[in-house]
Parts: C-alpha cells; sequence; structure tokens
C-alpha cells in the first residue's frame, strides 16, 4: 500500500540502470579511460619493446697484448657476434679506463703468452672483465663469452685436425621458447598485469568515488539492493578487463609474434576467473576504504606491485629467497602467470594448469564471501 | 486513502539513541529522541552544526542503525525492514548525490531505474519535473556543469522521479544563493499542496523555521522541543525591541546595548539594533531610550531566532564584554586606501572565475564580499592574499603591488582561511606557537601573544586538548587567534561564520567589530545575507562579476518600494540577481 509504484522486473532495471550508468562514467572520465585503455596499451608496448631480459650488443672491450693470427681469429669471433660490439683497445689499461666510464660493459684481454699457450695445449686462457652493476646482464655476457671463446676453440681444433680435449661438453637446449627471447614470456605475463590494474585498482577507485561525492549515499536510499550495486560494478569491470585480455593477446600474436600453443578457450576461462579474482579484491578494497587517494594506495600495493614483482611475470619465482616464495603463493597472479606462460608457449599442459586455476578459484571464492560479508546498505 | 490514516505520523521515533566512536571517545549524536512528524506538512528541522541532525536523517532513512530505540516511518519499521522504507520514501543528501559526469535526462533516467518507475509513467513524470524545476532547457547538460542552485533543484528531481509518500532533505539550502533557495521552497510547497507528500527538512538557517509547518529543535543532541514556528516566539513577546542607528555608529550602539543588564541579545539588524530583553515590557524599557540616548526605540514581532537565542543564552552570562584589540593600535601611515582590486581576471582553462573585478578598501573599515558558492568570492580572497596569481587586472595590499611583492603584503596581514585550517592534531598551545612562530615571534614576544590568545578567546582550558577534538565554535576561536598573533593590521576572512551556531557567530561578530574599531581593516566574505549589515561597504558578487558596490544602506535603498518600506539584505540581492538574468537573457 505503500510502496510506489513499481515496473514488473524491478531488480532487471535497476541492474541495468546500474551498469548503463557505469559504462558512461567509464568514457566520460579521462581517469578511467587512461587506466583502462591507455596504460595497458602503454605497458605492452614498454614491454614487448622497450624492456629485453637478453644481451644484444653489448659494447665489449678487445684487447691482445701481442697481435698475431691467433688472437685476430679470436678477436673476429666476437666482431661477427650477434652480441657484441666490439671496441679494440691497445693495451688493458685503456681497456680498464673504458670500463670505468661504462662506454664498454666487458673487456676480453688475450695475455702476451696467449698464441704460444694455445700451439703448447690448445687451452689458451683469456683474461674476462665485466661489469657486474647489473649481476643479470653481467651472467649473461660472461655466457656469451664463454660460449663464443669455447666454440672458437672447437673450430681451433677441427681446423688444426685435432679433437678438443675438454673433460665434458654441455650442449644446451631450450624448450619452449628455443631463442630465448624474453618478450615472449613478458607479453603474455602482462595479462596478469593489466587485469589486476582494471579488476582491482579501478574498480576500487570507481567505488570509492561514489562515497567521496556522497552518491553512494544517496544510492543507498534507493530500494536497489546491495548485491545489485556489487553486480552492477561488477559486470562493466569485467567486461572492461576481459577487453583488456583480448588486446593484449591480440596484440602478442600478431605485434609481437609470440606463439600461442595452447587452447584460446582454455585461456578465456582462465582469464576470466582471474578478472573474478581480481574484481573480488576491488571490491573489498573499496569496502575497507572510503577515499581514492587511501583506495588507490592499497590497491597498488597490494594488488598491482605484487602482480609486478611476485607472480614470476618478471623475476623468476625459484630463484627468490624461501620466505618470499612463501609469500607469491598469497599473490593470485603468479598463479594466473603461470597459466598464461604455459597456454602461450607449452601448450594445453594440465598437470600445471588445473592445480593454478583450482588455487584462483578457491582465491574468487574467497574474496566474494569476504564482500558479500562485509558489504551492507549501511553508513555503519 | 492509503491504509495508516491521514493522522497517523508519517515518520515517528521513540527513544532514540544513536553514538560514534570518534578516535577513543564516544559521541552521543542524538539522545534519546522521541518525535512525530506529520504527514502532509513541512517540517523543520532546526539546529546549529553538530545537533544530530544528519544522524536524525540517515536513521530515518534507514542508513544507520540506532543503539536504541524505534523509527517508524509510512507505518513501516525501518529498523527491521529498511529496504521496505527505502521503496516508499526519498532521501536527498547533503551533496545531492549527483554523477556530475552524467547528463540531467542521465541522472534522471537512473534514478527512475533504480526507483523503479515504469517506462509508460517516465515521460509525464520527467515532463512535469523538468517543468517544476525549470530545468527543461538543460536536459542534456552533464550535471557537473550546472550551477549550484541548478544542481540542488536536479538533486531534488531525482529524488522526486518516482514520487515519495515521505521526503527527507538533509541540509538543501546550504551555500545556495538566495534565489534558489526561494524557488527550493517554492517547490516543497508544490509538493506538500499537489502530492500531499510529507516533508522532513533539515536546515542551520534559523529564519527559514518560520517558512515551516510545523518545527522541531534539536540542540547537541538532544530534542529541545517541537510545534509551530510561533508557539517558539509567542512567550517572547514583548521582549524585542528595535533601536535605531544612524550609519556607522550601529555596531558601536550594538556594542554598548549588549552590554546592559537585562538584556539577552543584541543584533545588528539592518540599520538598526535588534535587542532581545530577559523580561517582557509594554513600554520600551528605560534602559534602551538612555542607551539610546534619544533614538527611536520601538516594539518589534519576535522572530524564531530570539526564541532560539533566549533559550540557549540564558544558561551563560549575558553583557559580557569581549576586547580583541591589539596591543598596539596598527600604524596609521601612508594612503587611506588599503586595498585596491582594479579590472582583475582570474581564468581556470576555459571557466572565468573572476570577471573584470574592482573595489577598494579603506582603512579601518569592515569590507564584506558577499555571493552565494561559486561566485568567485574565494577566487578573488585568494589573488588578494597571494595565494593565486591574477590572469589580468592589479592587486594592490598595503601598498605593495601582489605581482612583485606578495611576500612583503603577506606579512602585514593575517588570513583565516575557510574551514579554519589548524592542525588537528596539534594542541590548542602548539598551534598558536606555530602560528606565532610561521610570523617570526620568538621568546617572550611570543609567549606573551600565545597568553592572550588563550585569555581574550577564552581558550585557556582547552590548551592542552587536541584541537581537532574541539567544537567547531572553539575551532572557529582558535583559527581567529592564529590569524592574529602577529598582530595584522589588515584581516582577510573566508567563510567565517560557515557552519558555525548562531551564538559563536555572535561572539565572532563582536570581536571582529573591536578589532575594527581599533584601526584593523578586515575583508570577509560570507553567503549570510544577514551578515552583510556589519559591513561598512560591501560588493555583492555572482558568478565571477560584481553586481554591486556600496554601503548595505544604499543596497537595500535601491530595492525599496511602498509594499516593502525595509527591505532586507536578502531582498536586495534577488533584486539585483533579477536584474542582472534580464540583463543577460532578454524576453525571449
Amino acid at each position: 500500500m505503500n510502496r510506489r509504484p513499481e515496473a514488473r522486473g524491478g531488480a532487471r532495471t535497476r541492474l541495468r540502470g546500474m551498469v548503463r550508468k557505469e559504462f558512461l562514467q567509464i568514457l566520460r572520465d579521462p581517469s578511467s579511460i587512461a587506466i583502462a585503455f591507455v596504460m595497458p596499451v602503454v605497458l605492452l608496448f614498454l614491454f614487448g619493446y622497450g624492456v629485453s631480459l637478453d644481451a644484444k650488443d653489448v659494447p665489449l672491450a678487445l684487447v691482445a697484448d701481442h697481435p698475431d693470427t691467433n688472437t685476430s681469429g679470436l678477436l673476429r669471433a666476437f666482431e661477427h657476434s650477434d652480441y657484441f660490439t666490439p671496441y679494440h683497445y691497445a693495451d688493458i689499461q685503456t681497456a680498464m679506463q673504458a670500463l670505468r666510464t661504462q662506454q664498454v660493459d666487458g673487456i676480453v684481454w688475450l695475455r702476451e703468452d696467449f698464441s704460444r699457450r694455445l700451439l703448447s695445449s690448445a687451452d689458451a686462457p683469456i683474461g674476462v672483465i665485466v661489469n657486474g652493476v647489473n649481476a643479470n646482464q653481467a651472467r649473461i655476457t660472461e655466457g656469451y663469452i664463454q660460449g663464443a671463446w669455447q666454440s672458437w676453440l672447437e673450430h681451433y681444433a677441427a681446423a688444426q685436425g685435432r679433437e678438443l680435449e675438454a673433460p665434458v661438453m654441455v650442449e644446451p637446449r631450450v624448450w619452449f621458447n628455443a631463442a630465448l627471447y624474453s618478450r615472449h614470456f613478458l607479453v603474455p605475463g602482462l595479462i596478469a598485469v593489466i587485469m589486476t590494474l582494471i579488476g582491482a585498482l579501478l574498480t576500487s577507485l570507481v567505488i570509492a568515488r561514489e562515497w567521496e561525492r556522497g552518491t553512494m549515499e544517496a544510492l543507498m536510499v534507493t530500494p536497489i539492493r546491495i548485491r545489485e550495486i556489487l553486480l552492477g560494478k561488477l559486470i562493466p569491470y569485467f567486461i572492461l578487463g576481459m577487453g583488456g585480455m583480448l588486446l593484449t593477446v591480440v596484440l602478442a600474436r600478431w605485434q609481437f609474434e609470440v606463439p600461442l600453443r595452447g587452447s584460446f578457450l582454455l585461456l578465456l576461462l582462465a582469464s576470466a576467473l582471474f578478472m573474478l579474482v581480481a574484481l573480488g579484491m576491488g571490491l573489498l578494497i573499496s569496502i575497507v576504504s572510503k577515499n581514492q587517494f587511501v583506495a588507490g594506495q592499497i590497491a597498488i600495493i597490494v594488488t598491482f606491485l605484487p602482480a609486478f614483482i611476485l607472480s614470476g611475470f618478471i623475476f623468476d619465482i625459484g630463484s627468490m629467497p624461501a620466505p618470499v616464495q612463501f609469500i607469491t603463493h598469497l599473490v593470485p597472479a603468479r598463479y594466473f602467470v603461470s597459466i598464461v606462460q604455459t597456454l602461450f608457449l607449452a601448450g594445453d599442459i594440465w598437470p600445471v594448469l588445473l592445480p593454478n586455476a583450482g588455487a584462483l578459484a578457491l582465491m574468487a571464492a574467497v574474496f566474494f564471501a569476504l564482500v558479500r560479508r562485509r558489504a551492507s546498505k549501511r553508513l555503519d | 486513502m492509503g491504509a495508516p490514516g491521514a493522522d497517523a505520523p508519517a515518520l515517528s521515533l521513540a527513544g532514540v539513541t544513536r553514538s560514534f566512536r570518534v578516535g577513543g571517545r564516544t559521541i552521543t549524536a542524538l539522545d534519546r529522541v522521541d518525535l512525530k512528524i506529520p504527514a502532509a506538512r513541512v517540517t523543520g528541522l532546526i539546529g546549529p552544526d553538530g545537533a544530530g541532525k544528519t544522524t536524525l536523517m540517515r536513521l530515518a532513512a534507514g542508513l544507520l542503525r540506532p543503539d536504541s530505540g524505534a523509527i517508524r516511518a509510512l507505518g513501516i519499521d525501518v529498523v527491521a525492514d529498511p529496504l521496505e522504507a527505502q521503496s516508499a520514501l526519498g532521501y536527498m543528501p547533503q551533496r545531492f548525490g549527483l554523477y556530475e559526469d552524467l547528463s540531467v535526462q542521465e541522472n534522471l533516467d537512473f534514478y527512475a531505474d533504480l526507483q523503479g518507475l515504469p517506462e509508460a509513467q517516465r515521460p509525464p513524470r520527467y515532463e512535469q519535473l523538468l517543468h517544476m524545476t525549470g530545468l527543461g532547457p538543460f536536459t542534456r547538460r552533464l550535471a557537473g556543469r550546472l550551477s549550484g542552485g541548478m544542481k540542488q533543484k536536479l538533486g531534488l528531481a531525482c529524488t522526486l522521479v518516482n514520487p515519495p509518500r515521505l521526503l527527507l532533505l538533509d541540509e538543501p539550502t546550504v551555500g545556495v544563493d538566495p534565489v534558489s533557495r526561494r524557488e527550493l521552497w517554492q517547490i516543497v510547497y508544490r509538493l506538500v499542496r499537489e502530492e500531499r507528500m510529507s516533508v522532513l527538512l533539515s536546515t542551520a538557517y534559523l529564519d527559514e523555521a518560520e517558512r515551516c509547518d510545523e518545527v522541531v529543535l534539536l540542540h547537541k543532541g538532544a530534542l529541545l522541543g517541537q510545534g509551530r514556528p510561533d508557539a517558539f516566539s509567542a512567550p517572547m513577546q514583548g521582549r524585542t525591541w528595535r533601536v535605531a542607528a544612524e550609519g556607522a555608529g550601529k555596531r558601536r550602539l550594538q556594542q554598548r546595548l549588549g552590554a546592559l543588564p537585562g538584556v539577552i541579545d543584541a543584533l545588528i539588524d539592518g540599520e538598526a539594533v535588534r535587542v532581545v530583553m530577559a523580561q517582557p515590557a509594554a513600554q520600551p524599557p528605560a534602559v534602551l531610550q538612555a542607551a539610546g540616548a534619544g533614538v527611536p526605540v520601538e516594539a518589534v514581532p519576535p522572530r524564531f531566532e530570539d526564541a532560539f537565542i533566549a533559550r540557549l543564552k540564558s544558561a551563560r552570562e549575558a553583557g559580557r564584554a569581549v576586547e580583541a584589540t591589539h596591543a598596539r593600535p596598527p600604524a596609521a601611515t601612508g594612503a587611506d586606501t588599503v586595498i585596491e582590486v582594479r579590472d582583475v581576471y582570474r581564468r581556470f582553462g576555459d571557466f572565468v572565475a573572476v570577471k573584470g573585478v574592482s573595489f577598494a578598501v579603506r582603512r579601518g573599515e569592515i569590507f564584506g564580499l558577499l555571493g552565494a558558492n561559486g561566485a568567485g568570492k574565494s577566487t578573488t580572497f585568494r589573488m588578494l592574499c597571494g595565494l593565486l596569481p591574477s590572469s589580468a587586472g592589479k592587486l594592490t595590499v598595503a601598498g605593495h603591488d601582489l605581482r612583485h611583492a606578495a611576500a612583503k603584503a603577506r606579512g602585514r596581514l593575517g588570513y583565516m582561511a575557510q574551514r579554519f585550517s589548524l592542525y588537528a592534531n596539534l594542541t590548542v598551545a602548539e598551534n598558536l606557537r606555530f602560528f606565532a612562530s610561521s610570523y617570526g615571534l620568538d621568546g617572550a614576544a611570543r609567549a606573551e601573544r600565545i597568553r592572550w590568545a588563550l585569555e581574550t578567546f577564552e581558550l585557556a582550558p582547552y590548551a592542552d586538548g587536541n584541537s581537532g577534538d574541539l567544537p567547531l565554535g572553539f575551532k572557529q576561536r582558535l583559527a581567529f587567534a592564529a590569524a592574529l598573533m602577529h598582530e595584522p593590521d589588515i584581516l582577510f576572512l573566508d567563510e567565517p561564520t560557515s557552519g558555525v551556531d548562531p551564538l559563536a557567530r555572535r561572539e565572532f561578530w563582536e570581536r571582529t567589530n573591536a578589532l575594527a574599531e581599533s584601526g584593523v581593516t578586515v575583508l570577509v566574505t560570507t553567503h549570510f545575507m544577514d551578515e552583510a549589515n556589519y559591513c561598512d561597504r560591501l560588493v555583492i558578487m555572482a558568478e565571477g562579476e560584481v553586481l554591486a558596490f556600496g554601503t548595505p544602506a544604499e543596497m537595500k535603498q535601491r530595492f525599496r518600494t511602498p509594499g516593502n518600506p525595509h527591505p532586507t539584505m536578502e531582498d536586495a540581492f534577488i533584486g539585483l540577481i533579477e536584474a542582472r538574468a534580464m540583463r543577460h537573457e532578454p524576453a525571449a
């Protein structure tokens, strides 16, 4: 009797109103567009083109104390390598100076006795100095120098008609990413970062903004149910997040030529699952914090940075200290990165996919249970 | 008609208590409140800031749960079934609840969806609401681009899309210009008359009480009374008098009258001082005639505000002299014009906040900048303080051109920012010490000024308390004291009385008057029209332009008609705004 006239299917009308309003706001708000569309593209191009964990064209100083045919033969091997950009120095002092001033990242030093020892034992040691400031880069450079030297020695031995007398020869074979392009595992991993950005950061920001501007209070006094408010926020950002994921897949496949060896359907399902986890985190943050600044800080520290650093997206989890490795188990992106990298580079490897997907499903359930319990249509 | 009888209250509260924990303390926002809001009437919920008005509104809307007590709205138990109540009532929070990046039409559509108004009923309802609010021509405009008054009307329209039987409006008239305020009241009356809606409207403006059918008076979480507005002012019959004053003498006259025995309240009212006596009398009291020195004293009808002040002030000692003068009088050197503003513009991107403003302020006068929110008052102020450069034009303060010597000019002036910028987690004494040091005071001079401030502003009992925990009126005193630490010759006060209760407002003006009498130049912004009467001269601003410049008497004089021989500042303001609208939009 007291109720106002109400349309049939009130719940559907209310939900439709919420979703439509949310899309209009996303399209009109520059900061939403920046997070949902601009940031993903910037990240993709940054990681696709800018960031490379490979050593390429490393500036290398070459010093031969006693130049002769043998030394120039070895030095030519460095010159022909793709990995190095060689510079010749007359003596070790000037080469060291160049290393100090960062004109070169490493020195290959052939001492006076190089040819004599080569002739006598066919095992001529070379001096290698590498700039260790960037430990990762130094290790890779060192490996490449080693490789170039080894293969030259083999050639030399073959030319002399002798077998190289080395105790063990390592013959490396790399699977799944034979060329060892870091881009091939970085770009798929970005999907996790981008979806976290939209699901957790953007969602928590827009809800906090409703609190800040006082619109949430007006919203709550309408007949809308709390689950409709939550769904009204979930649906638009779910669609937006999946859009970001598709964009990444398209760019990865055709712009950066990353192979997609697994099934696309599985990728879609796994992404949907991860999107739910990210949205669950976003909603939970917005319930805890009703202020955009705080919500943004929490989202970045609790979701975005871990997705970046602790997910295995860039840094190998296996080489982290044990306590940090333990923490990575709490980072949802870790499971998803593992799924995406597997699907892209290896294929439908069920023993990898299933446990990771299970972990994600569990996390989604936990977050939504918490959201449902904490969310209420009250201000207290 | 409906199931609950016509006499059943639209809203009832029984023994409602609600407290909040802030920091480590418990604040009781509402204390055992019992009240019944009648159906199909406008009820005003009146009380100063912090009285518990918003808490009451939120409880009635089912947004908060009471600690104890029962709340029924339209016969529905709000505590047990808030959703049911929310589908029957409408509530407009203080900030309207508009989506600023949606257009007027999109906001209406959104709320129509949420309130479940059937599609078929939408077009006629929209038309009706747009007509009522005058928003018809602006349906495609983003809500964020509307003026303050239009936003408020749109907020109201959104609440009304699916007509509620009970309408709760939380301070809908705060910071809105008088023209929009008047229009809002017309809409509210119409809703009650034509749709038989029950309206509960909260306000801190005491003059709005008289516009309500019924008034609920709330103070510090307790119900002080409920009844028709004239029932409150009836006991004041024969206690209110008007003592005429000539020109600038009115401030001194007010001071003198306020100190007399038996006087509860003395307030500048237009070109006279309005006095409230403790006892009723048939003839003008002799003390008033003596103090007025021959000027006429006439009886005036009591107002709601008189009753309010009398109730609150009887508990406190009356006629206390408050002196806030400087230790040394301001240097009376240099030219007579202390502040000069000539053709000043300020742009923010495409938006022009201040358009060609000019005025000059003389030494020792109280000069007012009057206007609604968004009129450009604060922007003008910040430029005068050297906090914001002007886009064009010349600003001079105490002989210093602000473009070249903003720092020098700042040393001569005291500034009290809007909402009292204090360090909430420092104590009162620490705040004073900080502000004194920031103006270069130290050692004995600083200690002396702090002692002076604590004493003059009666802050000594609070010296070691956190300033964030002070009541608003005390925060205002502290901010005022902080602005006076270095004994400035010029005082800038930005919305000093906004949100402060009527008693604190009176005290504030007593202090400001005393400072002006001692030769300090005071520049003050306000959106309270009646406070304009304290100013010697003022400018009225609207949308970045100066509409009028002169003394309050001159401004009111222009709107004097046979039907309205004593126009108020509000009448003058509305007249000026309407004249401007005519100029800008000639009849189509």
